[in-house]
């Protein structure tokens, strides 16, 4: 299952997604809100998805772990909206036959997330907001 | 022909715009339709270097031509996770 959603994201349900007799092994990765970046305090975090791309992109990562690792089963939610600190903002659960594989995918599966779904946060602070995009001072001088 | 322009994060934000159409003439290329959108909106100038352009949801080099309907998006770097 991929997917991008409003909702509050619940590991539990998306677990019993990925889970099958042959596994012996799950692995969920959450992403949380931080409560400061860069040395700011974060009020809350706004997502917004390109979500017919996100999804696209999440099967071809699942499809990468397929190649790879074999006999997994693999499940992505990304939350868009407004976040509040320490709400998750990704689940992706990883479920195989042993744990090593398990871990290794579900690590593959979150940096290559980071990279290539097109999904961006911005970050609102006390005294200002910014889109989390490429090089910080390239985005600041757009916004001039 | 007409193409379907999509635009998130800071460059939505810059042109007020989160879907547009564009008219365009035969031949144009994806980074032919950046630069027009740069005419209408100079301050996107300094995500020239960092966006990429999807084309019907795909990563594409900015010198494919569009065609007719076509889905373009101008993806600033990806920051969710």
């Amino acid at each position: 299952m991929y997917e991008i959603v409003q909702d509050i994201l619940d590991a539990r349900r998306l677990t019993q997604t990925v889970a099958s007799n042959r596994d012996g092994a799950v692995v969920t990765f959450a992403g949380i809100v931080r409560g400061k970046n860069r040395g700011k305090k974060v009020l809350f975090l706004e997502y917004e998805a390109y979500p017919e791309m996100a999804i696209r992109m999440m099967k071809r990562i699942g499809d990468e772990i397929q190649k790879t690792w074999g006999l997994t089963s693999v499940a992505m939610q990304h939350r868009v909206g407004r976040l509040n600190v320490g709400e998750t903002s990704v689940l992706i659960v990883v479920s195989a036959p042993h744990r090593d594989d398990a871990f290794a995918a579900c690590q593959y599966a979150i940096n290559r997330f980071k990279r290539i779904v097109p999904v961006w946060k911005k970050e609102i602070f006390e005294d200002g907001e910014l889109w989390v995009e490429g090089p910080v001072e390239t985005v600041e001088a757009a916004k001039e | 022909m007409k193409v379907h322009l999509k635009l998130f994060a800071g460059v939505r934000e810059i042109t007020g715009q989160q879907e547009v159409e564009f008219d365009v003439e035969e031949g144009t290329t994806a980074g032919g339709l950046w630069e027009r959108l740069l005419t209408d909106y100079p301050k996107l100038t300094p995500y020239t270097e960092i966006i990429q352009v999807a084309v019907n949801q795909d990563v594409v080099d900015r010198g494919v031509k569009l065609r007719a309907e076509d889905e373009v998006a101008f993806l600033p770097p990806v920051s969710g996770g």
